[in-house]
Formats: structure tokens, C-alpha cells, sequence
């Protein structure tokens, strides 16, 4: 993944005031708005937090050339997902897109031909998101694509705490010292892809490249993973970063 | 619809009851589906606690248990939980617990009412147990297999065929001596390809016309004609034939709207025989009385034995047609009967008349006009008191073993409790039997009781009916009086259980374990008849057939308002489950057993079998409960 730009790191204990930083400071009333909604503090036991999973999908991996194509998300608790509550847009990227990644998003062009720019749901996507503790699986595309997206727009952009079910998966298997073990013996690493760590959690198969599938997909995960390898009283603090 | 919630939708889609609701309700449900997931050996559901929402099983297993902690039952991916709570706003009475890795989805309770108030299958599947069943039961009366059957089936032999130049004198002749009804007519040549065709010497022929017994009638003999007429002038020229291949109704449907009540039927443009209405109308209704009637005209032991490949050939035309457990259970009763008492007449023309009087009775499943195609012999004689058995005895027994030899050739083995006629016990004078029956009903025990109860089914096959007609005169009025006789029929009545249900692959017992079969005779329907009989006799009823014993119930008090349906209805499907695996195995030439396996059980079934079996282990509740051992002499 040496194509994604190192960024200045946030530690867990800034978030709070980072947010209180930015609310006064922000210039957009939606950003503001986001921003005077800070998430639960990181004591708060997971199961009491309030979350939101999601996923986008993008015309490639790097933000400052490729753009989102939709966004999905599921808003969730420790207990329960709401599929009652979910969102789902298709947004037109500012460039063209090319053939290849449209048959890899399943989304057809006319759908996109139509659907309206990011800017138009900038709005209801921070409403759903304040508050909440965004969950992802591999933080490195929603993060520093919703970033460079709404800057663009706005002037200025949102950056806030994430769960990473990717990450969360990767200390299990990719830094404990089985998986030194393993990596020693010449084995190949765990796969720590979104259908294969379901996999693990006996969790179904879905069929993936759907925002909002990924997104359910990812929620479902995240409690899966809580119940093996945590506690509901574990704080949030031990899972975001 | 959002092809984000395909993946709930198709999913449901496939499970009862989802699978049968409209697509829109489909989607309501699965947008508003919430979702959540439990490690194996969590709690989903504890007891007293608030249920809000259906639970539906995505992937995984969930154990359900009673109050006092039994397993009651084992869920896996598709099913459903939580319904009945839901369904009465109480707290939650079955615990749940998941047993493997489990994803669920909870359907709100808002959206499960809105369910049970639009979509009236729905409300039936989650409801207590009697609707669901009642609708699967009427529902296997499947649609006629006339649309799959098809035609060349009912073709038995050549047509008669003439030349045109025959004269009609001659034609008639032919016709009267094929004993048919009709002939063709055919000319040489090939003018008409539609119906032209080689014969085996290489000849090219044409079929002109059919010329039936009416013709002969209207077209002949009311016109004056001549006998010597030929065929050739006086065969209408308009001919309507079906192909060999087309189905029986489609053949039906032709003659109906040309009006025509004889069929010539073609494999490509060769005659294969001529289909007269009324072949079609015996095909559809009657097909076990020519059965019936060919057993009657064999002579020997040897001729009735080789129609006994009919005897299945019948049952399963009769269930793919979609008779119902009665009428299935009748039939092969009826046909059973036939061989018996064709061997008893055969028996009599060897032995000469008999000595005294006497009464062929039959017990158990043929008593009851239940039989199925798995079957033994159950049969006893009741002489006259008349009797001297130093005198008459040899004739009986010898009458009693061709008889029970002869079924054992048609395939009704003998019987393995040595209930049959050739057993001397079984072999006595009305006053003997009349004693029998007095002693069992006034000093039973289950264990005296567990060897007779079959004889509580009893009927006349052939002979002196009276006989058996006092006998149950006798039980109707002994039985009702006699409580410690009821109490040790009830208890055998328990003996045998059904299992709670199904599990993937496997039948699950109620203790958690797991089978790979089910006995669905002795799991389910013998239970049944027994819990059944034990009402009947309480209330005097003389009828032997589960169903008229239900009847009789049913006008008494003795169930609860409702309770007699709900066990007609759990009866009648386990019958037909068991019927229906007879035939699968029968087509899969097996020797069909009672036996069935969870893998052949569709879905739809397995959830009818199983309130089946829980209708079944209530009732044997409340029998244990209705008659109890009389307190003066359970001390004893």
C-alpha cells in the first residue's frame, strides 16, 4: 500500500479536542453542526456506543485522482443493525470514469449519469454520521477519500474517529505471534478481507462491491468480532483509532 | 426493489412461511429487518424477558427450550422463532440459546402484525398448529396427473382395421369378434400423407375414416343400405386422431369439443389403437375396480399372486391422482379384502361347505380400512357356537391355512404377533370370543392388553357377520363402563412417542438426539390410531375407521371443542407423509418401508410433521390425564 500518502497521525486522546477544535472553526454550518456532535468519549463500554458502518466505493484507490462513485451506510449498536435506518447514494464523480472500474462496481452508467453530485448529500451524510462512531473495514479509502471530497466542496474537510474491522482483524492475525510464526514458516498471511474474515465468524457470504451490502457486511463483522474476542464493557478507546 | 436488500430477500424468499408472501411484502420485510450476531453458547431469548421481534434464523443453529429447561426444539438457518409469545404480547416462554456462531434477523413486531393481518398464509403458518395443517392437507389433493399421463397409456391393443373395399356386413363381424366398438378404414395409396403409413410388409396405407357402433346404426341400417355395402362408401370422411403422446386430458379435451366418443391414436401417422371415452372416464375414477374385479376371476393361489405388482401400480396411480389417506387407505383395505375372501371362496371349493357356520374377521389396519402397501395379515375366525372341535376343527384350520398362505403369496405376510385364524386360540366359537373380550375389559392389564388391543379392531370379511357384530355390541357397551380398562389401554396408547422434529439431516428426539430415520408408522400414525382408539371405546363408538372414530368422538365431550379436527388433520398428514414415501420408494424401485428420511422431507413438511407430532405428544398428555388408573385400585 505504498501509493497512500502518510498523513499526520491523530492519537486516540486528540480526538475529543480535536473535534472542539474544529467546531468553532468551521465555516460550513453542516461541517459545524458535525463537528459540535462529538462522538462517545473513549471510556464509553462499546456496547453502549452509538455506531454507524460504512463503505464506499471508489474509481480507485487514491483520492486525489479517483473519486466516489457511492456511499452506504447502516446505522448500528453492539445489538442491533437497523436496515430500516439505512442510506444509499449513487454521486456522479467530477472525471469520467473509465470502463474497467464500472463493471467492478456494479453500478451502470446511466445510474450514474443521473445521480447527483456529492455536494447534494454532503448534508444527509453528515447528519447520519455525527455522533456516531464510524465503522469501516480498511480505513484507508473512507477516511482520506470523504476528506479530499469534501474539502473540495466545502473548503474544508471532516476527518473523525474510526473502528477498522480490517485493523481489529490484522492484530488477531497479522501481529500476534502465531502469525510471526506462520509468516516464518514461508506460510501466506490469514486473509484479512472483508468475506474471509466473515468467514472465520461463521457470518454468511454476501455477494460484495455494494456499498451498503459491504457496509451491513461490515457492522455484522464488527459484532461477530466483539463477541469472540471482547467484552461489551470494553471501552471504545481499545477499538478505534 | 433496492438490490441492496437482495441478499435478505432471497434468502427468505426461500423459507416457509417468507416464501410464499407476495414480493412487495418480501421487501417491507427485508428493509426493515434488524440484525445482530450471537457466539455460540449465548443467550438470544430469556425466559420472562420482552419479546419484540420475530427471530429468523440467517445462518447458524438456536436451540429452543421449555420452561423447566427439556429441549424443545433445534433450529437451523431459514427457521423461524419467537411467534408465539409474539403472537399472545406475553414475555418470553421459550428461552433460546444459540449453538453455533448464529446471525440473525429480527423481524420488528410491528412489521409481524402487519404480516399476520395482510397475508393470510402467513397468519396460518405462525398460528397454532390446526390451520397450517389443515390447509397442507388440502393442499396435497395435488392437481390430476390426467395432464401428465399420457394417452397411449390407455391404448390396450390394435385397432381393427379394414379395407374400404370390405363390406360393412364383414366389417361389423370383425368388430363384433375383437370385441370392439369401432374399426378403421383403411384404402392404399399415400393421397393423404397426414395418414399415410408402411405396413411391416412395406405397403403404403392411408387410414380414411373410423366407423363406430353408431355409425353402423345411423350411417347403415337407418340409411337401408345393403350389407353388402362397402366400408369405403359410407365411412365419414371426417377424421379427428390424437399422437400417442399427448396427455390424457388433452385426448379427453379433443373428443369433447369435436363432439366424438372414439379416439383413434397415432404414433407419428400408424394407427395405435382406437381410446373410447369410456376408457377415459375408468381410467380417471375406477382404475382400483378392475383390480377388484380381476382378483374375482382368478382360480387359483398362483393367478391372484401374480397380480399383486397391480396392487402397487394402483396405489400409486391412486396418490399421484391425489386421493387423500382415506381413500387410499380404503382402496387397498378393499383390495385386501378381495384376495381374502376370494381365497375363502377358493378354500370352500376345495374343502367342500362348511360344518358349521362361520365369520372370516379381520383386525388391525384392514378392520379399519386403513391398510397401506406395507402390510401383514391380521385375521381370526369366529365359529358358531355350534362347534365341536373334534369334529369341525380340521376343516377350520385347513380353511384358515390356505388363506393365510394365499395372502402370504399375494404379499400379505403373515403376521408376526401369529395373529391370524391358523392360530387355535384365534380360531374359536362366538362364546369363546365373547369371553375373550369380557375378560380383557374386566381384568386388564397393559401388559395382557399390549397383545390384544389389535383385536379391538375387528370387522367381517366373509361369512357369518352377526358374529362379529355381537362382538362389537359387546365392547361398545363393556368399554365405556370400564375405567381400569381404559386406563390400561391409554397407557399402552403411550408406549410409543414422537419425536419432536427435524434438524438439517436428521430426526431429533426430544432428548437432543439425533437420528438418521423415522419410523413414521410407529412414530406417528400406530400411536395415533391408538390414542384414537382409547376415545372411541370410552365413548361406546362401534365404528373401526380412525375418522368415523373421530366423527364419534366429536359428538361427545370427551376432547375439547376443535381437538378432534386438529387430530383428523395431524392424521391425515402423517398418513399421507408416509403414503407419499411409499411411493418414492416404489418408484425408486425399493421395497417401500414406513420409514422416512429428514433428506427426502421438503422444507413445507417438515414444519407439518412437526406440529403434526406436537399435536400428537398434547393429546397423549391429556389422555394420560383423561384416564387415569381408578384410585381404589392403584394402590394394588
Amino acid at each position: 500500500m505504498t501509493f497512500i500518502r502518510p498523513r499526520r497521525k491523530i492519537t486516540q486522546a486528540d480526538w475529543a479536542m480535536y473535534m472542539q477544535k474544529r467546531a468553532p472553526l468551521a465555516q460550513d454550518p453542516a461541517i459545524r453542526r458535525f463537528f459540535e456532535t462529538p462522538p462517545p468519549s473513549l471510556e464509553t463500554p462499546i456496547a453502549e456506543v452509538p455506531m454507524v458502518a460504512l463503505d464506499m466505493e471508489t474509481t480507485g484507490l487514491d483520492e486525489r485522482r479517483h473519486a466516489i462513485v457511492s456511499i452506504g451506510l447502516v446505522p448500528f449498536t453492539l445489538g442491533r443493525i437497523k436496515l430500516a435506518e439505512r442510506r444509499y447514494w449513487v454521486v456522479k464523480p467530477p472525471r469520467p470514469l473509465n470502463e474497467a472500474s464500472v463493471t467492478f462496481h456494479h453500478i451502470t452508467h446511466s445510474e450514474i449519469a443521473n445521480a447527483p453530485d456529492l455536494e447534494a448529500i454532503i448534508d444527509p451524510l453528515l447528519e447520519a454520521l455525527a455522533g456516531r462512531i464510524v465503522v469501516v473495514h480498511f480505513r484507508h479509502i473512507e477516511r482520506p477519500f470523504l476528506d479530499a471530497a469534501i474539502k473540495a466542496r466545502r473548503g474544508e474537510g471532516v476527518m473523525f474517529p474510526m473502528i477498522d474491522t480490517m485493523s481489529l482483524e490484522a492484530r488477531l492475525h497479522r501481529q500476534k505471534l502465531w502469525a510471526r510464526f506462520r509468516r516464518w514458516l514461508g506460510r501466506p498471511p490469514v486473509s484479512i478481507r472483508l468475506d474471509a474474515s466473515r468467514r472465520r465468524y461463521g457470518l454468511p457470504s454476501y455477494q460484495g462491491h455494494h456499498a451498503l451490502i459491504d457496509a451491513m457486511a461490515t457492522a455484522e463483522l464488527l459484532q461477530a468480532q466483539i463477541a469472540t474476542h471482547y467484552e461489551p464493557s470494553t471501552p471504545l478507546g481499545a477499538l478505534w483509532t | 426493489m433496492d438490490v441492496e436488500l437482495l441478499e435478505i430477500r432471497q434468502h427468505m424468499g426461500q423459507h416457509p412461511p417468507f416464501d410464499r408472501l407476495s414480493d412487495s411484502l418480501l421487501d417491507e420485510i427485508a428493509s426493515r429487518v434488524e440484525v445482530s450476531y450471537f457466539k455460540t453458547g449465548s443467550d438470544i431469548l430469556t425466559l420472562n424477558d420482552t419479546v419484540s421481534d420475530l427471530c429468523y434464523i440467517r445462518s447458524g443453529a438456536v436451540e429452543v427450550y421449555r420452561r423447566q429447561g427439556d429441549l424443545y426444539n433445534r433450529l437451523g438457518e431459514g427457521d423461524i422463532f419467537g411467534h408465539f409469545s409474539l403472537l399472545r404480547n406475553q414475555k418470553v416462554r421459550f428461552p433460546a440459546k444459540a449453538i453455533e456462531d448464529t446471525l440473525l434477523y429480527f423481524i420488528p413486531k410491528a412489521v409481524f402484525q402487519q404480516l399476520c393481518e395482510e397475508d393470510e398464509d402467513f397468519a396460518d403458518f405462525v398460528e397454532v398448529e390446526r390451520p397450517r395443517l389443515e390447509t397442507a392437507a388440502e393442499q396435497q389433493k395435488k392437481s390430476n396427473d390426467m395432464m401428465v399421463t399420457r394417452i397411449r397409456k390407455l391404448v390396450v391393443r390394435y385397432p381393427v382395421m379394414v379395407e374400404a373395399s370390405t363390406t360393412v356386413q364383414q366389417a361389423a363381424q370383425q368388430v363384433s369378434q375383437a370385441q370392439a366398438s369401432a374399426v378403421l378404414v383403411l384404402k392404399e395409396g399415400s393421397s393423404n400423407p397426414r395418414y399415410s403409413f408402411k405396413d411391416s410388409e412395406g405397403q403404403t396405407w392411408q387410414v380414411c375414416g373410423i366407423l363406430t357402433d353408431s355409425d353402423f346404426r345411423t350411417r347403415v341400417v337407418a340409411e337401408g343400405l345393403s350389407p353388402q355395402t362397402p366400408v369405403g362408401e359410407v365411412v365419414s370422411s371426417r377424421l379427428i386422431t390424437v399422437q400417442s403422446d399427448v396427455s390424457i386430458y388433452e385426448a379427453m379435451l379433443t373428443m369433447l369439443r369435436n363432439n366424438v366418443h372414439h379416439l383413434p391414436v397415432l404414433y407419428r401417422q400408424r394407427p395405435m389403437g382406437v381410446v373410447h371415452l369410456s376408457d377415459i372416464i375408468r381410467y380417471e375414477t375406477h382404475s382400483g375396480l378392475y383390480l377388484v374385479s380381476n382378483i374375482f376371476h382368478q382360480s387359483s393361489i398362483e393367478g391372484l399372486a401374480r397380480l399383486a405388482p397391480d396392487v402397487s401400480a394402483s396405489f400409486v396411480r391412486m396418490v399421484q391422482e391425489g386421493a387423500n389417506s382415506h381413500m387410499v387407505g380404503s382402496a387397498l383395505s378393499t383390495i385386501g379384502r378381495s384376495f381374502s375372501r376370494r381365497l375363502l371362496e377358493l378354500a370352500e371349493e376345495k374343502l367342500g361347505p362348511p360344518p358349521v357356520a362361520y365369520c372370516f374377521m379381520v383386525n388391525g389396519s384392514m378392520a379399519r380400512n386403513e391398510q397401506s402397501i406395507v402390510t401383514d395379515q391380521d385375521n381370526a375366525l369366529i365359529l358358531s357356537d355350534d362347534f365341536i372341535p373334534e369334529e369341525h376343527d380340521e376343516y377350520f384350520k385347513a380353511l384358515a391355512g390356505f388363506v393365510s398362505d394365499g395372502l402370504d403369496a399375494c404379499g400379505y405376510t403373515y403376521c408376526k404377533g401369529d395373529v391370524m385364524a391358523t392360530n387355535s386360540q384365534w380360531r374359536q366359537p362366538l362364546r369363546v370370543w365373547k369371553s375373550y373380550f369380557t375378560d380383557w375389559i374386566n381384568n386388564p392389564t397393559p401388559e395382557r392388553l399390549l397383545h390384544s388391543s389389535i383385536f379391538f379392531d375387528l370387522d367381517s370379511l366373509y361369512g357369518e357377520d352377526l358374529f362379529v357384530e355381537a362382538l362389537q355390541d359387546l365392547i361398545a357397551e363393556k368399554a365405556p363402563q370400564s375405567p381400569l380398562f381404559l386406563a390400561a389401554m391409554a397407557r399402552n396408547a403411550l408406549n410409543r412417542t414422537p419425536p419432536l422434529g427435524f434438524f438439517r439431516t436428521f430426526v431429533m428426539e426430544k432428548d437432543g438426539k439425533h437420528n438418521n430415520s423415522i419410523n413414521l408408522k410407529r412414530r406417528g400414525t400406530a400411536p395415533m390410531v391408538d390414542l384414537i382408539r382409547v376415545h372411541a371405546l370410552a365413548c361406546g363408538s362401534k365404528a373401526q375407521n380412525t375418522f368415523q372414530r373421530l366423527d364419534d368422538i366429536a359428538n361427545t365431550q370427551l376432547l375439547a371443542t376443535g381437538m378432534s379436527d386438529k387430530l383428523s388433520y395431524a392424521f391425515e398428514f402423517m398418513c399421507m407423509s408416509r403414503i407419499r414415501h411409499q411411493v418414492i420408494d416404489l418408484q425408486e424401485e425399493r421395497v417401500p418401508d414406513n420409514n422416512i428420511e429428514p433428506e427426502n422431507v421438503a422444507d413445507s413438511e417438515r414444519h407439518n410433521l412437526k406440529d403434526a407430532f406436537q399435536v400428537l405428544s398434547n393429546a397423549q398428555k391429556f389422555l394420560k390425564f383423561r384416564y387415569p388408573v381408578p384410585s381404589n385400585r392403584a394402590g394394588r
